[in-house]
């Protein structure tokens, strides 16, 4: 009996290391794979789609956004598209966001990772305000910058002279001519990929992003003194002075020393 | 004939029920039917009801998400219909991937690939680790785990909107079933089969055992995927009261002798108590 119940409880005691580590083994694996495939920044997600790394853990990757896009605008990521397996996503290129005025792809999310009031303005569904990325131009391939004129970006825009307008510039390289070089307002654009989807060039000049990874950032050093609303951070602003002893000899010495002139 | 349909009429119902529910989700995306949209993880019944997946529900919570009304509500459903009707009623009822391992079991059984290999050296409990390990990844990493690795939304989601690679996934769980492991996946595995087991615990729609008829004869057994639940065959009249039973009802159907049956959970209790 005694004999028994010893290796009872070494049985019990092996198995349960046993599992433990198959179990850790499996968790290395598992979240290396999940890292793998959440780590794609680029994705393009449909409009009103909260933060990505909010995104992903509340879209329950039901489709239902994908049912309700009437352009088939919206895909589901698949095994092999090594995105994050299930979630939507879209490629402007291919089809863009034609930006339906009651967004129908918003309202059917069961789980708000499709944020109806970031699509809102005056309690009415606004497209217009919704943020799926931002257009990029590459002006080395542009061919407006080259001097060939084109303007398809501008009139594919749905914000047609708000997300882009055409800046006039003079050709110098003819002298008789005009640049229409496309600009990019980033506060208007909805990032449609409307303009993408239009761009002549064999790959497209102009491209949607996500914003994260389209802008800049110039951080809390430069105020805009030539903007009110900038200026009155100011307000709060903390004063740190910082001092740099200036001697005028040693600026004089610096030129009467040997050694240096070598 | 009439041997023929007793002997297959659940097996026909379940496919049946999971090809309907097939066809009627991929109708949605196709012709923009509205009988069921979405998918398995969570959809719209008849544009009105929402149904959503409780476990997927559960792991965004353990990934710290926001859950919504619609969401909890829907899994709230789900989970009431699944306790009353018996958890794991998903798993051989609803569930793709059960075709993709019933076949591969009749192919192990016609094979004799079981007599090869009659001690299986997994256990059955992995899949509460798994269960465990997968809301343990989703609080860490912020992400619902399983449904990241998911086969069952992989095929399901697949067969709706586009299966890109994840037929590959489908091959290895039947490969897997026929030469590694009987019963691999669904038995051993799948959390989600782990989450229902345990609300299967707790459900009215029993399995119940008659000793009296039984002769003994292991059909029932042979046939059953969580052949542990059927411990007391011919041994003692009860019901089958473990959560891991599926509600199949081949055992039911296989059996020539009437000694299982459908029953309701505390009829069944009664009977045997009483008697």
């Amino acid at each position: 009996m005694k004999t028994e119940a010893v290796s009872d409880r070494r049985k019990f005691i092996l198995n349960m290391a046993r599992s433990a580590g198959i179990t850790a083994l499996g968790g290395f694996i598992w979240s290396a794979y999940v890292d793998e495939v959440t780590a794609s920044q680029l994705l393009l997600r449909p409009p009103g789609a909260i933060k990505e790394e909010d995104f992903l853990k509340t879209c329950i990757k039901c489709g239902l956004c994908v049912l309700a896009c009437p352009y088939d605008t919206l895909l589901l990521a698949k095994p092999g598209d090594n995105k994050p397996l299930g979630t939507p996503y879209f490629i402007p290129r291919d089809i863009p966001c034609y930006m339906c005025t009651d967004i129908p792809c918003v309202p059917v999310c069961p789980t708000g990772a499709l944020n109806e009031s970031s699509v809102t303005t005056d309690k009415k569904l606004d497209i217009n305000a919704a943020d799926m990325g931002l257009a990029v131009i590459d002006s080395e391939s542009c061919i407006a910058f080259w001097g060939i004129q084109c303007d398809a970006c501008y009139r594919a825009c749905p914000l047609l002279g708000e997300a882009i307008s055409i800046v006039y510039e003079k050709n110098e390289r003819t002298g008789k001519h005009a640049f229409m070089k496309p600009v990019v307002h980033a506060n208007i654009c909805t990032g449609c990929g409307l303009c993408e989807r239009a761009c002549v060039t064999e790959k497209a000049s102009i491209f949607i992003l996500p914003r994260e990874v389209a802008m800049g950032k110039a951080g809390d050093y430069y105020i805009k003194g030539w903007d009110k609303e900038d200026e009155k951070r100011l307000e709060n602003a903390m004063e740190i002075k910082t001092k740099t002893e200036i001697s005028k000899e040693s600026a004089i010495d610096s030129l009467n020393s040997e050694e240096e002139l070598y | 004939m009439a041997t023929l349909w007793n002997n297959y009429r659940y097996l026909f119902f379940r496919r049946f029920t999971q090809l309907s529910i097939l066809v009627l989700y991929f109708l949605a995306n196709a012709w923009g039917w509205s009988v069921l949209k979405g998918n398995l993880s969570s959809s719209l019944l008849l544009n009105t009801v929402p149904l959503s997946d409780p476990y997927a529900a559960l792991q965004m919570l353990a990934a710290g998400a926001v859950l919504s009304a619609d969401l909890l509500l829907g899994a709230f459903i789900v989970t009431i219909f699944y306790l009353l009707i018996g958890g794991r009623v998903f798993c051989s009822w609803v569930c793709p991937v059960n075709i993709v391992t019933d076949a591969a079991a009749l192919l192990r059984r016609k094979l004799g690939v079981d007599a090869i290999s009659r001690r299986q050296p997994a256990s059955r409990n992995m899949r509460y680790w798994v269960l465990v390990l997968s809301l343990i990844i989703s609080a860490i990493m912020g992400i619902t785990a399983f449904e990241f690795i998911s086969p069952i939304s992989m095929l399901h989601r697949g067969i709706v909107f586009g299966l890109g690679f994840g037929w590959a996934a489908m091959l290895i769980i039947f490969l897997f079933d026929l030469f590694v492991l009987k019963n691999g996946w669904c038995g051993h595995v799948c959390p989600l089969g782990g989450f229902y087991s345990l609300l299967g615990n707790f459900s009215l729609i029993r399995v119940s055992h008659s000793e009296e008829n039984c002769t003994l004869c292991m059909k029932c057994k042979t046939v059953c995927p969580e052949h542990q639940v059927l411990h007391m065959v011919g041994k003692e009249s009860l019901p089958v009261l473990s959560g891991e039973c599926t509600n199949c009802a081949r055992c039911i159907e296989v059996c020539d002798d009437d000694a299982l049956n459908f029953s309701i959970r505390n009829l069944a209790k009664n009977k045997t108590t009483g008697e």
